[in-house]
């Protein structure tokens, strides 16, 4: 798999593809990930009650039923959040304000309003039911280029305005450049809002210490710059937030970043209930309300001669981040910003970045972070200069990239691409892959009139992100005035015990990449151990580790920074034992090997120390050690790579440590009467300098590629134009599985970093930047060129396919269209005649005895003033137990005629407001009653059951009204009958009331 | 209600070979009564509706969600996790040591339940070839692996394992 021509670094160990040291106990059922830790006798726990509503003022919140709920211990409302503690700090001066949870005003669907703490999880979700909160709606805003009109509803008033940032970039002469140039290619996309969706979702263990300190177990991921966010947030020096990570996580690809806001709440939920709290999050609120990669609508143009030749770039990119900018955005923007220009030598370069908010989740960190969103601009662009121009798109790439010679190589917009030699990768995909046999496939499909397809996709891919970039959204003055920031600061500290064993500590947080193999493999040749020797300790504990800002599981940083930098300690702690070694040798330090567990001269090999007994005698008698060597055997490096500055004062910004780079090509075939996509080849040529373990290295391109794909065919969070949110489970967001996902062929060139200790750069995000927008020119390519650009948009789903390929009357039936309008309002209408006069049903309706006999689950029912009542439901439709809170008015509009009915009711799956109109007629033998109903859900239940509802409330009111009619014409059965017809329906479920 | 609430069932099943009893309500979950009950914490929960195939477990042998059972249905019954499928401490079973040796775990989180359903599938299916496998794999959502290398691994034990499929 390597290519033996590239240079690999002579060691024994590192660069092996060994077994995971971690999987033993993963497959044993012996994980140690953060809900199988133990709690504290007396641990409660906690669930959130989250909005219904994309945008409402909260006008109250009635927790008084809640607190009567046996098992409950406290509520945590935002006036609790006021009073302890501060909005978090964002990344831009705005004065908008983000508590961690909503104090007066809710901004998207699912935000949590407030933390119920009670006895066990089953008590938490029951009596969640009981908080009532009064709502008022306000309009939302879910498109963010109708967010940015003057007349949009504002999402945060004191801002006056949903763009929260607006900066502009000029590097070089950009617009000399386009004007001078023969040709201006240009293309506008759009990046959905997405999420890799770990199986395991946030886990949050807090309590509140004697001395006001707070202590967190979580499975939180990093970036450890947010412990400072969350310190500042409890209004406690960062000593006080101790953060504890266990040794296995359950997947984060980024997005276990999300769970600091919880980690907040979940300190001040502890404090309030004066006990430790745990909560683990479940499926829906993850979909709903954990985080979201940012969507993104660019513009992008490309000045362009005749030969292909890319002189300049204009880039115009509005990113959408949600309602709340949320610590590290607007980091998706300018984690990118010095390689927009990609792999391309483009010295010209313009940007405009904006920012806006909408009434969605906050965006945060998703694998690939900035990466997918860039290269789909910019790869779609290099396809469509192929097209425009009648190139081959590979001639493009290749007049285009940097040279092989020219690195390290200064990107207009500041980026110093360490080393590459990108033609040689592009070569290796099209050997390795068989690109000439796809092209003549291609051929061949094509003669046969099918819709075959070639992409390709190149990509930079950063990694070990510079803590400075995010501060190139500030201009250079605000930058003088906050003070400098920099640096990827990494630390490692390496230990040897009394009997002589090594120990490795990282901060990296890992969760599934195997780290601790990795780590056992770098730290094994240095003291010429076995890699099963080391222990490596990847629990992090904030208050007795050496750890730093630029700590975790981001930015693909543990191969260059993490290993790096336990290369660096051990390397230390190697060198002292080698002086210690050399005094009872009698050699020179610098002659001492470290072997087969050995120590010994390189000039006496036969007269060897054993590795444990000399490693140990330090502890045993540190007064002995030779001169000039301190007791102790713990060294710990901190590293960061010097690379890493701030901006400068023409906004030029080297973003990443390193850049490691991919080429892509994709082959598929889209069947023409299905829309559905079939790949035949996927081909991914990767340089990621040095690689520490093959295997693992080709398990991040496998993982990624599958995200991936997931992302360029399938996956979106989709809302409604309300805000509502309609993908909160994995059977409305839907994830690859084994049977959409092929191999893709894999090769690899290593050529080493100069700026890493151990030669190797990032490769986990790679895919996620290439795939998509491999997959979106396969695509582009196999529908034509006449097909519109930007109808290539993602998810490629085979709905959107169909509607490019065959017009509207052709589309085979079982293609359902592409969901559109908002299918959360519904209405029913119908008549029953009724053996009873007119006069009877007014006076039933009017009754509020009788009404409550008629509304389905109605448990409570009291009169709040003449004509409106307050009543108490609770339903059963599916799986779901259904309880809430209603508000309904009768409304006489023409007596004994016509009225109308009002409904208003909200609960933990949501809210749901019902207009209904009653006409009654006299017949000679009674009344025909008409009616009609609109219903309109928000929340929860509009990502779950919107559809289950709709049935189900079509059949309740029915039989409503068919009650109505039997109570007023006295042939009433009873409610028994009623509770019959329902659960024949399948609506009631017997006995459904037990979970109360 | 209240009375029903405070029901507590005692529920024994024999759990990977061990008589085990314990405690829960009517509406616990078998996942729950699991994993915090008996401390089986190899069962893992990904979604609590079905679609994600973690909390796998093997009921009399069959492959079941654990998530979307009740603790009080397994009462009397045999349940097998990841745990049990080891033949001795120290040992992996045939299975396990495959997907080791192929690297099909990352994270891990979804990996016990594909071993539970693999456990079943195997012993079902004789020569399953590589649609079956990933026709079955389809079951289980893993999102760190891109499922190849757990195809591989299956395959190569299935073929190892063509003469014995009740093993
Ligand atoms: S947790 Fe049971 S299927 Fe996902
Ligand atoms: S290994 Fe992480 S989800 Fe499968």
């Amino acid at each position: 798999m390597n290519d033996p021509s590239t240079p690999v670094r002579p060691t024994a160990w590192v660069g092996q593809s060994i077994e995971r040291r971690e999987d033993v106990a993963l497959l044993t059922g012996t994980g140690r990930y953060a809900d199988d830790l133990g709690t504290r006798p007396g641990t409660l726990h906690a669930a959130f009650l989250r909005s219904p509503h994309a945008h409402a003022r909260i006008k109250s919140i009635d927790v008084s039923r809640a607190l009567a709920h046996e098992g409950v211990r406290c509520v945590l409302a935002g006036a609790d959040v006021r009073s302890w503690a501060r909005p978090f700090v964002v990344g831009v001066k705005q004065p908008m304000e983000h508590w961690c949870i909503a104090v007066d005003k809710a901004r998207y669907v699912g935000e949590p309003v407030a933390v119920l703490v009670a006895q066990d999880r089953y008590i938490a979700e029951d009596a969640i039911d009981l908080i009532h909160v009064e709502y008022e709606p306000i309009d939302a805003i879910v498109d963010s280029e109708t967010a940015i009109a003057p007349d949009a509803p504002v999402l945060h008033e004191a801002v006056g305005s949903n763009v929260v940032s607006n900066r502009q970039f000029v590097y070089g002469e950009p617009d000399a450049a386009l004007d001078a140039a023969p040709h201006r290619v240009k293309i506008k996309i759009r990046y959905p809002r997405n999420s890799c969706t770990p199986i395991e979702t946030y886990v949050v263990v807090a309590e509140h210490g004697s001395e006001g300190d707070y202590d967190v177990l979580s499975n939180f991921m990093g970036p450890f710059s947010l412990q400072a966010v969350m310190a500042l947030a409890l209004q406690v020096p960062a000593a006080k937030l101790r953060l504890r990570t266990p040794r296995d996580g359950g997947g984060s690809f980024g997005v276990k970043q999300g769970v600091f806001p919880y980690i907040v709440a979940l300190c001040l939920a502890a404090r309030k209930a004066q006990a430790p709290v745990k909560w683990v999050e479940d499926r829906l609120e993850h979909l709903v309300a954990s985080t979201s990669s940012t969507g993104r609508i660019s513009e992008l143009e490309a000045a362009v001669d005749s030969n292909g030749r890319i002189s300049a770039l204009a880039y115009d990119q509005l990113d959408d981040c949600g309602a709340y900018l949320r610590a590290p955005e607007p980091a998706t923007l300018y984690r990118m910003h010095g390689c927009l220009t990609g792999a391309y030598d483009i010295p010209n370069l313009k940007v405009r970045n904006r920012v806006v908010l909408t009434n969605k989740t906050p965006a945060g960190l998703v694998r690939g972070f900035g990466g997918p969103q860039v290269y789909f601009a910019l790869e779609r662009l290099v396809q469509r200069i192929a097209v425009e121009l009648q190139l081959d798109p590979l001639e493009v790439y290749k007049r285009n990239f940097i040279g092989a010679g020219d690195f390290p190589f200064r990107t207009a917009a500041g980026a110093l691409i360490d080393s590459g030699d990108y033609h040689a990768t592009l070569q290796l995909a099209g050997q390795r892959g068989d690109l000439a046999e796809l092209v003549e496939k291609r051929d061949a499909a094509r003669a046969e009139g099918r819709l075959y397809g070639i992409g390709y996709a190149a990509i930079v891919e950063p990694s070990i992100s510079n803590m400075g970039y995010i501060t190139t959204v500030m201009t250079k003055e605000a930058r003088a005035k906050a003070g400098p920031k920099n640096g990827a600061i990494t630390s490692a500290t390496v230990s040897i015990d009394l009997l002589g064993a090594v120990t490795v500590s990282v901060a990296s947080v890992p969760h599934g990449q195997g780290h601790i193999t990795a780590l056992s493999q770098v730290a094994a040749d240095v003291f010429g151990l076995n890699p099963i020797d080391i222990i490596v300790d990847v629990e992090l504990d904030t208050r007795k580790d050496a750890w730093s800002v630029a700590e975790g599981n981001y930015s693909s940083r543990f191969a260059g920074a993490v290993a790096g930098t336990v290369h660096l300690a051990a390397c230390r702690l190697r060198d002292k034992l080698a002086r210690i070694a050399a005094a009872q040798l009698r050699c020179d330090h610098a002659d001492i090997v470290f072997a087969d567990h050995k120590v010994f001269a390189r000039t006496a090999p036969a007269e060897a120390l054993s590795f444990p007994r000399l490693a140990s005698g330090p502890h045993w008698a540190p007064g002995v050690l030779p001169d000039g060597v301190s007791p102790g055997l713990q060294e710990t490096a901190i590293w960061t790579p010097e690379q890493l500055v701030p901006p400068d004062e023409n906004d030029r910004i080297n973003t990443s440590g390193t850049y490691g780079f991919a080429f892509d090509i994709c082959a598929l075939e889209i069947e023409r009467d299905s829309g559905k996509v079939r790949i035949d080849r996927y081909v991914t040529a990767h340089d990621a300098g040095t690689l520490l373990n093959p295997a693992l290295a080709d398990g991040q391109i496998r993982g990624g590629f599958a995200q991936a794909l997931g992302a360029a065919l399938m996956e979106e969070f989709a809302y409604r134009p309300d805000g509502s949110f309609a993908s909160g489970t994995f059977a409305d967001y839907l994830v690859p599985t084994a049977v959409e996902i092929p191999e893709p062929v894999i090769a690899h060139m290593q050529t080493p970093s100069p700026f890493t200790p151990l030669g190797a750069k990032g490769i986990g995000e790679g895919n996620s930047m290439s795939t998509p927008v491999c997959i979106a020119n396969a695509i582009a390519d196999a529908l034509g060129p006449a097909v519109d650009p930007q109808a290539i948009e993602l998810p490629m789903t085979p709905s959107r396919i169909i509607e490019l390929i065959a017009p509207a009357e052709q589309r085979p039936q079982h293609i359902a269209p592409p969901p559109q309008g908002d299918g959360k309002h519904f209405a029913t209408s119908g008549s029953v005649n009724i053996a009873a006069p007119v006069e009877e049903i007014f006076r039933v309706l009017h009754d509020p005895e009788q009404l409550a006999s008629l509304i389905p689950g109605c448990r409570k029912l009291h009169v709040a003033s003449d004509n409106r009542y307050i009543a108490d439901i609770a339903l059963s439709v599916g799986l779901v137990n259904v309880s809430f809170h209603a508000d309904i008015s009768v409304v006489d509009e023409e007596p004994m005629r016509r009225m109308r009915l009002f409904g208003k009711g909200s609960g933990a799956l949501g809210a749901a407001e019902g207009d209904g109109r009653i006409t009654l007629t006299e017949l000679p033998d009674g009344t025909r009653l008409d009616y009609e109903y609109k219903v309109s859900l928000s929340g929860k239940i509009v990502a779950v059951g919107a559809r289950m509802i709709e049935s189900a409330t079509g059949v309740v009111l029915k039989q409503l009204f068919s009650r109505l009619g039997r109570v007023a014409g006295h042939k009433a059965s009873g409610a028994a009958r009623w509770q019959g017809l329902l659960r024949l329906i399948g609506l009631g479920k017997p006995g459904s009331q037990e979970r109360r | 209600m209240k009375r029903l609430r405070h029901t507590r069932h005692t529920v024994a099943i024999r759990l990977n070979g061990i008589d085990r009893t314990g405690e829960c309500e009517p509406r616990t979950l078998l996942s729950d009564f699991l994993r915090y009950e008996l401390g089986a914490t190899g069962v893992h929960v990904g979604c609590e509706h079905g679609v994600c195939g973690a909390c796998t477990v093997t009921v009399d042998g069959l492959a079941q969600r654990s998530c979307l059972t009740l603790a009080v249905v397994a009462d009397g019954r045999e349940v097998r996790t990841a745990e049990g499928l080891a033949p001795e401490p120290g040992v992996l079973s045939e299975l396990q040591a495959a997907f080791r040796r192929h690297h099909a775990l990352q994270c891990g989180f979804c990996t016990p339940g594909i071993l539970m359903s693999c456990a079943d599938f195997l012993a079902r299916v004789a020569r399953p070839s590589e649609p079956d496998v990933r026709q079955m794999l389809s079951g289980h959502l893993c999102r760190c692996t891109g499922y190849s290398n757990i195809v591989s691994a299956i395959l190569e034990v299935a073929s190892g394992n063509e003469d014995s499929p009740d093993a």
